[in-house]
Formats: C-alpha cells, structure tokens, sequence
C-alpha cells in the first residue's frame, strides 16, 4: 500500500505490525536450531545412507514435537504438508472420496476459511451435497442447526477452532460429542488458534486437525495435519509414497524442524504468552471502541482469540482506515472487500448478521509476541482523528457527528 | 499497491465537502459495494464555479473524487461530460486493476450533476 517514498519516511518512523494473522515473524530461536541444518543436513530422509538417516532422525523428532503441542497419541498421526490449506484440502476431499460410500453430505459452518469453503464447494461439483451451519451474531455455530442437519449421510463435519477473522473460539468439545454420536468423522481447522489455544485432540475428540507453521512463528510453507489412528484418506498427491502415502514429495525438511521448534515453544510458552496477549487485547478494544461514537466490537468479548481485535466503525470504509493507519506507520488488515481480491466483504461479518456497509467499516488488528501497550497505546491515540477524518469526508455521517 | 498522486490526493483531498445551495448533485455507488460518492456543483455562465465532493469508499474512491473536482473546475459543462473513467484515472497515474471497476466511479458522478443541474434548468424554464 506503500510508495517507495513513503516506505523511505516510515523507516525513519515509527512502526507498528498488527498483522500477525496474516503473516508472523519467525522466532529466532526457530532460526538458531535451523542454521546448522540448513547448512549439513541435505540428505533425503528416504535415502538408507548415513547422510538420509540424519534427515529421517530430524523430521521424525519434528513430527514427535508437533505431535506433543495436541496430544496426539502417537507421532504417526501427523502428516506434514506445505501449509493449513493443503492440510484442510487433503483432509477434506480426502475423507469425502476415501468414505463416499458412507455418505455424501459435508457439514460446516458459514464462518470457515476460504480453504475449508472453497473444497467444500468444489465437492459439490462431484456429487457432494455442502451444508453451511448458521452462526449467530458472535460467530457461535449453532448447535441445534447442527444436530438438525446431521443425518446418516453425512460424511464429514468439518469446523474451524477458532475464526481467525473476528477470533470466536468454538465449542469443540459440544460439537464433537453431537457429530460422533452419529458417528461421524470431524476436522477441525486450527489454523488461527494453534500456538495461542491449548488444544488437545484426545480430550477435545478430534478426528482430523489442521495446523500451520508460521502461525505459531515457525517458516511459512509448512503445516501438518493429524489424523486419528485408524482413519483413511484419499491421498492428495501421488507419487514416491512419503507420509504414510498420503503426501507424497520429498519432505520440505528444513520447514518440517523449524516447524518442530516452533510447535515445542508454543507448547511452553502459550499459557504465559497468551495470558499477555489477553491483556493487551483488551487494553487495545477499550482504547479503540471508548472514544469513538458509533463504534463496536466483532466476536465476542471474552470467548475470543488472545490476539484478535476485530472493530467496525460506522459510516466509513476499512481501506481508508488501513491507509491512514498505514500513513502513520500501523500494518492492521481490514473485513472490506477493497483489500481482498474479490469485491463482496469477508463472508464472516456477513455470517454473524453485520449489513454490507458494516462489513465494510470493520479493521482487524491481530497482535504478536512483538507487540506492547506502548504500541497498543500508540495506536489507540491515532483512531479518533484518523475516523473524525473520515467521517468528515463521508456522505453517510450524520450531520451532528461533523459539528 | 497506490501510486503516489493517488496516495496525495488520499491524503489532502482536494474540494472536499459540500455546497449547501449547490445547483447540481449526482450521487453514485452503493454503501453495499463499499463505493458511495457525491458531487457538488455550482454552475455560472455554463461553467462549473464551484465543485465540492463527499465520499465513502476506500482510498481509490476518494482519490477519484478529489480528481474529478480538481479535473472539472473551471471547465464548460460539455467539457466536464467528456470527463472519463479512464482519464480520471490515467491522472492519477493509473489505478490497480481491481479497483478500475468498483471504485472509479468519480467521473460518474460529476455526469449525474452535471444533470442533475440540467434537470434543474429544465424545471425552472417551466
């Protein structure tokens, strides 16, 4: 969004990245533990030699921590692939093609990721029926929707942890126990929530679970998925027969232990980290929402992500927002269509009840192990100018607000 | 992703605000698209005097707008109605393809002003 210039005065300048859902910083200690193998380590893990051994030792010692941070029963469990929508894609269609003869009706909520929508619907294309759950106001699935639409057909339910948009935290726990008495299978997208929630697939009765590696600070390109023992799916890629068969290509090794490192961090730092984060979210909401007329929370107030601040205000554009923020040195994202690729706003804020041009006023800060209350305050004292502004400039403001 | 004139114009938008006792107003856009933008005009001897303009829309929408007044003040209304999408954006130094569509709607409504004002005419010769 940034012009060279303006990118020049910024480095001067100060600078604020609350745009940790979009992309986080690797943790250098997840550099430290990589360097030396980015270095020797280059056999292929499914060479006999000395040089493939070393690799087959690191990704399995990868695998066993990213399979300790769920608790999965055993390091087996877990696939890696190239990131959550590769996760979310091979367990999707995965299911859906290796169970077809159990059914053909794919359930899910309509405050998903695009790559859980977006399979859903391509399933549709082949003889797949895809049933989107209502959510109400705070992005809650409703679970009498729920047990209504889960028939003896259903192949699958597939469901986020956590959105990571307006950062409602599910009922998992409820959710599995109605789709496994009807015995069938459920995926969880945890995408947003790994390295902030604990999650434990054993205890929250989780059959599939998708995760991402930059998510929790590890290198971008990687992700696992976790499927019970027991369970099949239709492999995504063919070929040499890597993971298990089902993810076939030479492991991306070096992703595979940065992700290693990161998930065992996640795992000792999460509670004191989000126990932070939970503060200092709320500390921005209230700077954010105090005050500003007209202006509101998205999600809910306490069953939410530790890093997620999602706001709208009223009578303006998100863009505007994230430019003016921009300007002053503020990396936040917004729910409007104008950022996106498509035109129409995020399909979560239409899902929770919010009109077209609420949608559109909605800003999103995601906050990082990076972030402090001097820069939480920093961004709170920029907000009423920045939407007195706007507003001024806006047909839809009502008069009394410009006086 | 912006250039610079765009992110000029974003910044001091030029014209920006309303003519209480304007002789033409086009409104176009929809608060649903994220766009909603309108036109002030003040019109003597055929020529636009004044032109002031309110936008709801993201950066390009305002850019837009505040060119479109910068463009058409002065000019003879024919002259203002040759006004295009294009050239407001060709002005700016171009837009992003995405927002070639949704937001460059500018030229659009300073042409619902200009008849508006017409209409206006019209009714007062009655």
């Amino acid at each position: 969004m940034t012009t060279q210039k303006e990118a020049k005065n910024i480095a001067s300048q100060k600078r604020v990245y609350m745009d940790y859902s979009a992309g986080k910083p690797v943790d250098p200690r997840v550099i430290e533990e990589l360097l030396p193998y980015m270095r020797s380590l280059y056999g292929n893990p499914s060479s006999l030699h000395s040089f493939g051994q070393e690799a087959k030792n690191a990704l399995e010692e990868a695998r066993a921590k990213v399979a300790q941070l769920i608790n999965a029963e055993k390091k087996e469990s877990i696939i890696f692939t190239s990131g959550a929508t590769e996760s979310n894609n091979l367990a999707i269609k995965g299911i859906a093609y290796r169970y077809k003869d159990r059914g053909t009706r794919i359930i899910t909520s309509s405050v998903e990721h695009m790559s859980v929508v977006n399979p859903c619907k391509f399933l549709t294309t082949k003889g797949f029926e895809a049933v989107f759950l209502p959510v109400d106001q705070y992005g809650f699935v409703n679970l009498e929707a729920l047990e209504k639409e889960l028939t003896d057909k259903t192949v699958l339910v597939t469901m986020v942890y956590a959105n990571g948009e307006i950062g409602t935290i599910e009922p998992i726990r409820d959710i599995s126990k109605i789709v496994h008495s009807k015995n069938t299978y459920l995926h969880v997208d945890a995408t947003a929530a790994n390295g902030q929630v604990p999650i434990d697939v054993k205890n929250d009765g989780i059959d599939l679970l998708s995760l991402s590696s930059n998510d929790m600070y590890g290198p971008k390109g990687v992700g696992a998925l976790y499927i019970k023992e027991g369970i099949r799916v239709e492999p995504s890629l063919h070929g040499g027969g890597q993971e298990r068969g089902l993810r076939s290509g030479t492991e991306n090794i070096h992703g595979i232990i940065g992700f290693g490192k990161a998930a065992e961090i996640a795992r000792t730092e999460m509670q004191t980290e989000s126990e932070r984060l939970v503060k200092l979210r709320d500390r921005l909401i209230k700077g954010l929402l105090e005050p500003t007329r007209y202006s509101f929370l998205n999600g809910h107030a306490t069953k939410r992500l530790p890093n997620n601040v999602s706001v709208r205000y009223s009578f303006i554009e998100g863009e505007s927002m994230l430019l003016s923020l921009d300007i002053m040195g503020v990396a936040a994202s917004s729910g409007s269509a104008c950022t996106a690729k498509t035109l129409e706003p995020s399909h979560v804020l239409l899902a929770i009840g919010l009109k077209h041009e609420e949608a559109h006023g909605s800003l999103m800060f995601s906050l990082g192990k990076q972030n402090t209350e001097e820069e939480a305050d920093y961004v709170t004292s920029l907000m009423p100018g920045i939407v007195k502004r706007l507003r001024s400039m806006s047909p839809l403001t009502p008069k009394e607000l410009n006086e | 992703m912006y250039t610079e004139k765009v992110m000029d114009h974003f910044r001091n938008p030029r014209n920006m605000g309303e003519i209480p006792d304007a002789d033409g107003v086009g409104t176009v856009g929809n608060p649903v698209c994220g766009d909603l933008m309108t036109i002030y005009i003040k019109v003597k001897d055929n020529h636009i005097e004044h032109i002031k303009f309110k936008t709801f829309g993201c950066g390009a929408a305002v850019a837009t707008s505040s060119m479109v007044t910068e463009i058409a003040q002065g000019k003879t209304l024919e002259e203002a109605m040759k006004i295009t999408r294009a050239s407001v954006a060709d002005s700016l130094g171009g837009l992003p393809p995405v927002k070639m569509h949704c937001s460059n709607l500018a030229a659009d409504a300073l042409h619902a002003a200009i008849e508006d004002y017409y209409k206006k005419q019209k009714e007062v010769k009655k």
